[in-house]
């Protein structure tokens, strides 16, 4: 399980403040193509703003992020999107009143090229455009097991199956690099181990690096690559899963947090 | 899916039409002849009413991409018509245009202004932009008024020529009626394809989640003025038609009032369905004869002084209450109680 694709994404000293509190202080990694690479840390480490850096959401005070070699610090989101950077989010943001294949659908977005006019008329180049977006659209719901969802609006679907409608709408972009922020969490252990296997899936499909944040160790161990680990917004550790395991910051970083409070990560 | 029962799509372009099966087509066709011997149905006298509901089609059409489909707000709607209608009677009186010239010229510089006051939903949201759209209601009448009355008319009343085409003119409400519907089915036709198309569903991923929308790829800034210049072209061409119906303008049509009557339509119809908005224009619109009907009755239980006041105050209380009622027991409007039925309809026999 060794990635030795190309590098793909480089964060070079990034760091982010929110008033007084440091949320990343000087954090540099790399992610190759074909990797799936785990962010862990404890709660408020900075993992999702770490990845809300990485997706435009963010703008962090130093540090760089380069994507296929282009420094991308100054690019929108919505034009990090077209480069390929797609991502889930922890909290599920998905467009509520569309059905599922509307959300997926709204993320071909970048892909389709007519504009109001034609959209109004609904003829020819865009009803063509259409149909071929959709049965890419289909494939994603194949792959995903979204088949149920496909014609229900999101807000009344479970929580799981929102979870993969996020999924599927990050994919449904085509990425480059995807990054997933906690997609299994509150999860039951079926739905996990579904979602891993869906991940391992998209690894297998599109060799992008995928970054994914993840609190139950079980999980990190049987699907990661490597893993960066984060504590209080500085990266403590990097290395193999094994090598993770066995680090002394790691563990008492994890142990710290575990006296504090009622602990999540195994 | 929600067909009648055992109906399935076999390709992707059946399932993403709008009439699907035989019975919808027939409904369809049904439906349009209807509308063709309208005025013979309801009789001349009635036309003058269901052409202000088929303006009011054109109009709700633009103020549903707006705020139903992308969730943004304005309370100007009715100057955009303003600026639809006196650009109409400006070129039309002034430079001789012919009103088929005309139009695109009143339908494009409503868009734009329209674009223009929806500027400042690149920064604000909510109340604080409905506040600046209200500055266009205000804004736009006091430029009718004092720039050029000249041109204008200032507040005196303009008359136009009625429009022809083919030797065939436009000046009866019968007439008049066969153009506006011709607009309103267009309108309809046009904005639910709107609706299913790419900018429908970028225009509500910004409504739903602009966040989001902006991460996975949708230009919001462009996407919201993009809304607020659609929406007032349809204001525009529904001015255009106002002014063709009345023969007329005066700016005094194009008032806060009206605006916020559109509003209610909106609420009424429920936000972001295409049928809902043309049933909430027909409840809302049905509502000022029904108010003059029930008005005097009710008013001759008060005495003479009260009784007046009732007779002239009833149509806006009718509607304040209107309005109540459906924010309060059907937020989701006309529309929703449409989708109910026909899910009922779909599934029957097997109701579950
Ligand atoms: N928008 C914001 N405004 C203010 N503070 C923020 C904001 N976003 C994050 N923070 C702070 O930055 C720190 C890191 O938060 P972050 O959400 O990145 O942690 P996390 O590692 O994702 O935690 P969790 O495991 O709980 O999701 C926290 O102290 C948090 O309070
Ligand atoms: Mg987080």
């Amino acid at each position: 399980m060794v990635a030795d694709g190309n590098i793909k994404l480089e964060v070079e000293g990034l760091s982010l403040s929110f008033g007084s509190v440091m949320a990343l202080i000087d954090v540099s990694f790399r992610a190759r193509e074909g990797e799936i690479l785990a962010l862990i840390g404890p709660n408020g480490a900075g993992k999702t703003s770490l990845l809300n850096c990485i997706s435009g959401f963010y703008h962090p005070r130093h540090g760089q992020v380069r994507f296929n070699g282009l420094e991308i610090n100054r690019v929108s989101p919505s034009r990090r999107a077209k480069l390929g950077i797609s991502r889930t989010f922890q909290n599920i943001e998905l467009y509520k009143g569309l059905t599922a294949l509307d959300n997926l659908m709204a993320a071909r977005h970048v892909f389709i090229k007519y504009g109001p006019v034609a959209g109004s008329i609904f003829f020819g180049k865009a009803r063509k455009e259409e149909i071929e977006n959709r049965s890419i659209v289909e494939e994603i719901i194949d792959l995903l097991e979204l088949a149920e969802a496909r014609h229900r609006v999101v807000e009344s679907l479970a929580y799981g199956l929102r979870k993969r409608v996020d999924l599927g709408r990050a994919l449904a972009l085509e990425p480059k690099l995807l990054l997933l922020d906690e997609p299994m969490a509150g999860m039951n252990v079926e739905e996990k181990e579904d979602m891993a296997r869906f991940i391992l899936d998209i690894q297998e499909l599109k060799h992008i690096p995928i970054i994914i944040v993840e609190h139950d160790m079980g999980v990190v161990m049987d699907i990661s690559h490597r893993v960066v680990v984060l504590d209080f917004g500085t990266k403590i550790a990097e290395g193999s899963p094994q090598e993770i395991k066995r680090n002394e910051k790691v563990i008492s970083a994890y142990l710290g947090k575990a006296n504090q409070s009622g602990e999540r990560a195994k | 899916m929600w067909r009648p029962c055992g109906i399935f799509d076999d390709t992707y372009e059946k399932d993403i039409s709008i009439v699907r099966t035989l019975p919808q087509q027939v409904l369809t066709i049904t439906g349009l002849i209807a509308l063709l011997f309208l005025p013979q149905l309801l009789g001349a006298g009635r036309i003058t009413t269901v052409n202000l509901i088929g303006i009011s089609v054109v109009s709700i059409m633009g103020l549903n991409i707006l705020i139903g489909l992308t969730g943004q707000i304005s309370l100007g709607h009715s100057a955009f018509m303003g600026v639809g209608a006196y650009t109409l009677v400006m070129l039309m009186n002034h430079l001789g245009f012919s009103f088929w010239l005309a139009l695109p010229f009143s339908v494009l510089s409503a868009g734009l202004i329209g674009l223009l006051f929806g500027l400042p939903s690149l920064r604000i949201k909510g109340f604080y932009l409905a506040m600046a759209t209200l500055a266009a209601q205000f804004l736009i009448p006091w430029i009718i008024v004092h720039v050029r009355p000249d041109l204008t008319g200032g507040t005196s009343t303009l008359n136009i020529a009625a429009p022809s085409i083919l030797g065939f003119t436009f000046d009866s409400q019968v007439r008049i009626y066969y153009l506006v519907t011709f607009f309103a089915v267009a309108s309809i036709v046009l904005t639910r394809n709107l609706q299913r198309s790419k900018i429908g569903r970028a225009f509500v991923a910004i409504r739903d989640n602009d966040l989001a929308a902006e991460i996975m790829g949708v230009e919001i800034f462009r996407y919201k003025l993009l809304s607020f210049f659609i929406c007032s072209l349809y204001a525009g061409l529904a001015g255009a038609l106002w002014a063709v119906w009345m023969g007329a303008i005066n700016v005094d049509s194009f008032t806060l009032h009206e605006s916020i009557w559109y509003l209610g339509m909106i609420i009424v119809g429920g936000l972001g369905s295409v049928p809902g908005a043309v049933f909430g224009v027909i409840f809302i619109r049905a509502l000022e004869p029904f108010s003059h009907y029930i008005g005097p009755p009710i008013a001759s239980y008060f005495p003479d002084a009260i009784g007046a006041a009732i007779k002239s105050g009833i149509s806006p209380f009718v509607f304040g209450l209107v309005i109540l009622v459906f924010l309060i027991y059907e937020p989701r409007g006309l529309g929703h109680r449409w989708e109910i039925f026909k899910h009922f309809y779909r599934r029957w026999p097997f109701s579950y």
